[in-house]
């Protein structure tokens, strides 16, 4: 089997995403992202990730 | 409040007194000038009360009420207050009465999700937590304070005006018999959140109120469940909400609950709204037998402090001073720190032992430690109530994930505190390089259990200095110094983290004042003299 690339996990975000309701999308997404930040174990580079990801929301 | 038919102090379990404001021949000395007058008589100010007592210091303590507290309100006792509580000759009915715990759970939809333990072990003489009701508090304290010579309770006396004069303050009392004015060198208002001293000198808290609103409840009920404290996150009984449960003496039960946004608040303490919230807290902790409703009450979370607690001659302490979220139980514990902090220092003072410089540590040093419980506080309170959208969604993705991964409960630990430790300040000496174990300048002491009981049984009344490997004379010290001598090739002197010649300063108060590698009784007193703001005479 081919490794897992950053694409098997946006196809299978998009996935889940679709399965959830659009009321448990914000818990869901935090919760991926709490349970990520845990296994990265480097909460610096977490906070630098949180802040990068406000960049351009629109677009 | 209490269920109709009862009066405001019908209680199930406690028997309150009823005491008469002075009278007789007490009316002629009524407008003594004293050294000290303490207005409020709750915890903080009975424990200031006997602070000054302790140290041969009399008082005047106004009490504006005929009794002990109406209920049961702060019910969480930490060790450190125990201690406290031993230092003034109280703690025994405390120790026979309160229920100790180690131990807190946090469920989710009914589901736990986190179990924690609070720091215990054979090395400490008391537990880390105790619940007993704020009127036993009330009653063990007055007991003590009764016994006292030297303390002066006037009930049913209510505090009209204050001002400073030459030297003091003028303070105005009144009871049933009228009014009248006496002088007191300094003045501590333990008069609670809404004191009036506070208002008649003019000062505000400052800080912020935070949104929910909640219930607290007592039932009395036979409920098999050890003295745990239960989280319960998102409950079938209060969808979204978060109820906490504690068990106290007497078959008591503290239900503590937030009410939805919108919720009515006047609505909410409806005696047949809170029996129906009670009633589904408890099927949701399987309680099946019978359950009587005690008391109930209910608080907001603020985490609001003076600027300064001192004004002139007048020191606040406990909630005149702060008011603290109640999730992180320091209010009470707080309070009582205060009241022996302010104590010991004023009657230092007072007593010539110190220079009036100690005063002017209080208010930071107190300070300090309500910040540090605001920082705490407001961690836990936005967990416990989430304030925005943001909080929310985190609040919602720990405890969701904390079914699946544990380590995510720890996000729901309420983080009960330990004592606070003072910085470095004009109290707390620069740490010696060198040590790798043992208490910092500024924290509690470490306790350790020793064959014939604790280190804290040997502490002093004063300063008490520890020795390691070496006793001694510590010569011609300032202040009532105990020397304790320890050999370093011990449980204590590995805890202390003590070579020969170590040496640890502790305060009155229990806190460590500085602590060397190596220091001789010169080095010794000097520091104390120091800490005392006493000049150098020779």
């Amino acid at each position: 089997m081919a490794e897992l690339t950053l694409e098997d996990t946006y196809e299978a975000l998009a996935e889940s995403l679709d399965e959830v309701t659009e009321a448990q999308t914000p818990v869901y997404l935090a919760k991926v992202c709490l349970a990520l930040a845990q296994e990265l174990g480097d909460h610096g580079k977490t906070l630098e990730i949180i802040r990068a990801c406000r960049e351009y929301l629109d677009g | 409040m209490r269920p109709r038919g009862r009066g405001e102090y019908d209680s199930l379990y406690f028997d309150y007194p009823h005491f008469e404001p002075p009278t007789g021949a007490r009316r002629g000395t009524l407008t003594d000038h004293v050294q000290a007058a303490i207005v409020g008589a709750g915890p903080v100010g009975l424990t200031a009360a006997l602070t000054l007592a302790k140290y041969g210091v009399a008082c005047v303590l106004l009490e504006k009420n005929a009794t002990f507290n109406d209920g049961s309100r702060a019910i969480c006792v930490a060790r450190q207050s125990f201690h406290i509580l031993e230092s003034l000759n109280a703690v025994q009915p405390f120790v026979d009465k309160a229920l100790g715990w180690t131990m807190g759970r946090s469920f989710y939809r009914g589901h736990k999700i986190l179990e924690f333990e609070m720091p215990d072990s054979a090395n400490e003489k008391y537990r880390p937590m105790y619940n007993l009701e704020q009127q036993y508090i009330e009653q063990f304290l007055w007991q003590a304070a009764d016994a006292s010579p030297l303390i002066d309770i006037r009930w049913q006396s209510e505090l009209t005006g204050v001002e400073d004069v030459d030297g003091g303050v003028e303070i105005c009392i009144s009871d049933v018999a009228g009014g009248y004015t006496l002088t007191a060198d300094w003045v501590l208002a333990a008069d609670g959140a809404r004191s009036s001293v506070r208002t008649m000198r003019g000062l505000r808290l400052a800080g912020d109120n935070y949104e929910g609103r909640y219930v607290i409840a007592d039932v009395q009920m036979d409920h098999d469940y050890p003295t745990i404290r239960r989280a319960l996150f998102d409950p079938d009984c209060r969808r979204g909400g978060t109820v906490l449960v504690h068990r106290q003496p007497d078959n008591i039960w503290r239900i503590d609950y937030q009410l939805e946004d919108g919720e009515d608040p006047e609505k909410a303490v409806r005696e047949d709204v809170v029996r129906e919230s009670v009633r589904k807290v408890l099927r949701d902790i399987e309680h099946k037998g019978d359950w009587e409703l005690e008391w109930w009450s209910t608080y907001t979370a603020n985490t609001l402090a003076l600027e300064d607690y001192r004004d002139g001659r007048i020191f606040f302490i406990g909630d005149s001073a702060h008011i603290v979220p109640i999730f992180g139980v320091r209010g009470l514990n707080n309070g009582i720190a205060d009241g022996q902090n302010i104590g010991w220092k004023l009657a230092w003072v007072i007593n010539g032992l110190a220079g009036e410089g100690l005063l002017d540590t209080y208010s930071p040093e107190r300070r300090s430690a309500t910040l540090d419980v605001f920082a705490n506080a407001s961690k836990s309170t936005r967990f416990m109530t989430p304030p925005t959208r943001g909080w929310q969604i985190m609040r919602d993705a720990a405890l969701s994930l904390a079914r699946s991964h544990p380590y995510a409960g720890a996000l729901a630990n309420p983080r009960q505190m330990t004592p606070h430790t003072y910085a470095d300040g004009p109290m707390t000496l620069a740490d010696e390089a060198g040590f790798d174990a043992g208490p910092v300048p500024g924290a509690v002491a470490v306790n350790v259990a020793m064959n014939d009981g604790f280190l804290s049984d040997r502490f002093g009344e004063g300063f008490t200095v520890l020795r390691f490997g070496e006793g001694g004379d510590l010569g011609d010290h300032v202040a009532p110094v105990t020397v304790v001598t320890l050999d370093s090739n011990s449980l204590t002197g590995e805890i202390y983290g003590a070579a020969d010649g170590a040496t640890y300063l502790i305060r009155p108060d229990m806190h460590i004042a500085a602590r060397w590698k190596s220091a001789d009784a010169r080095t010794v007193a000097a520091a104390i003299k120091n800490i005392l703001f006493l000049k150098e005479t020779s």
